[in-house]
């Protein structure tokens, strides 16, 4: 819809750095695995060699640092700057483990209103002269919050679980962004096992619906939550069939020619993901 | 086999269940996101009676109704007038005009929309003949 612009193409002449890229994680509905897949392809982006800033914009309920386990270094956030009491940079946190990565908080005593969509759109530009990605942590919903976090960037990702609620609510916020954002879908918390006994929907059920360019499809995992417990995202690990996942989905994200998990190779890929969950794990 | 007995017992795996229940919702929803095809449909709906017998624009109902497992239109057209049998065929002629087919309660009433009717088909003319209070199809 017309207000939700994407910040697209400015002229050569005026930008001459090579503007990075900003894709906002999104979702509609709430609690779908927004924040932890921001987390992982974070580092996922960065582990590549790529410098990424991750941009936490669910103000007012700020994860972001908790999953990064940057909580305590956490000294300014995002209205900080919007307002100008800082620099970027004093509010630009460096994560623990990887150079390449830093995070810009959300206020956790603010308000979604709080926030000037016109100085997060600027705010975003100036961290796309910096970093090669940015990525936005959406907050759920699809009022202030949704549309400030929208609001600088040029690209989406939408997370995704095999629920009828979930796919309803991303349909919705597909609508609202419209093509221009390019919409790539992340199918989060899927149980191939489930799938095969037909007690969940499969990517091909969510995806005959939703019809988006499938990014990558992570298995519910019960790792995500001792990585989460720990603030550090399984994609830093190297091994791991869900620590593969996010990294091929980096490598999609970048343009490379990854094998997609597309409805052709179901079966090898829920062949791998139930091999995985059924014991043959170190 | 499995398949078989399923359909014997009659359960069907959850997971077709809330396919069935997503399409549906998902259906709803898109309706109810965009008035103007409905607006529109119930346009061209009544356009196509009207060709037939002469209905009542102003008191035309459309309403949606989710069922189970479907989802219906229910439209109530009410009719005022019907011509008398043996007056032609006027539908899927090429060039009727129905206003002269009409009795003359009908062309006193019949919205401009009737004598176009026949060109239903032709977008172009489609669009000439729309009403200026129909919003322009802006269906996504
Ligand atoms: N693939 C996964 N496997 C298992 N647990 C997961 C997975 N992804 C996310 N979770 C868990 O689901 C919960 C919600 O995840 P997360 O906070 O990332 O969602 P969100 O969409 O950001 O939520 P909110 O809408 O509240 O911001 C967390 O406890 C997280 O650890
Ligand atoms: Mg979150």
């Amino acid at each position: 819809m017309h207000e939700l612009q994407p910040m697209h193409d400015e002229s050569p002449a005026a930008a001459p750095v090579k503007l990075g890229r900003a894709i906002v994680v999104t979702s509609g509905k709430g609690g779908v695995g927004k924040t932890t897949t921001t987390a992982n392809l974070g580092h996922a982006l960065a582990r590549r060699g790529a410098r990424v800033a991750l941009v936490d914009a669910d103000v007012g309920l700020r994860n972001l640092d908790i999953v990064l386990g940057l909580e305590s270094r956490v000294k300014y956030h995002v209205l900080d700057v919007l307002e100008e009491q800082v620099t970027l940079d004093e509010a630009l946190v460096p994560d623990k483990h990887s150079e390449h990565l830093m995070l810009l908080a959300a206020a956790q005593t603010r308000e979604k209103d709080d926030v000037d969509t016109d100085k997060m759109r600027a705010l975003i530009l100036q961290l796309r002269e910096r970093f090669d990605y940015v990525l936005i942590d959406c907050p759920a919903g699809i009022e202030m919050g949704f549309k400030n976090a929208v609001a600088g960037a040029e690209e989406a990702i939408v997370v995704c679980t095999p629920e009828v609620s979930a796919v309803r609510d991303v349909d919705r916020v597909v609508g609202l962004l419209g093509n221009k954002f390019k919409p790539q879908l992340v199918i989060n918390r899927l149980r191939p096992q489930l799938v095969k006994k037909g007690k969940m929907l499969s990517v091909e059920d969510v995806n005959a619906i939703l019809r988006l360019p499938l990014l990558g499809v992570i298995a519910d995992e019960p790792e995500i939550i001792v990585t989460t417990n720990k603030g550090e995202p399984l994609a830093l690990r190297e091994e791991g069939a869900t620590a593969g996942a996010y990294h091929a989905i980096a490598a999609r994200i970048a343009g490379e020619d990854v094998p997609a998990p597309t409805v052709e190779s179901k079966e090898s890929f829920f062949d791998k993901l139930g091999a995985f969950f059924g014991g043959r794990r170190p | 086999m499995i398949e078989w007995l399923k359909k014997m017992l009659g359960t069907q795996p959850s997971s077709n269940t809330a396919k069935e229940r997503l399409r549906l919702v998902l259906m709803t929803d898109h309706l109810a996101l965009a008035p103007e095809i409905i607006e529109n449909m119930k346009r061209d709906l009544v356009d196509v009676i009207s060709r037939y017998v002469e209905v009542d624009r102003q008191k035309v109902e459309i309403d949606f109704e989710r069922e189970d497992r479907a989802l219906a239109m229910m439209a109530s057209i009410p009719i005022i007038a019907v011509n008398r049998p043996g007056g032609g065929t006027p539908a899927d002629e090429a060039e009727p005009t129905p206003a002269a087919e009409a009795p003359p309660a009908a062309q006193a009433t019949a919205s401009p929309s009737v004598a176009a009717t026949p060109t239903a088909g032709d977008p172009a003319k489609r669009k000439r003949r729309k009403k200026p209070s129909a919003n322009p199809a802006t269906a996504h």
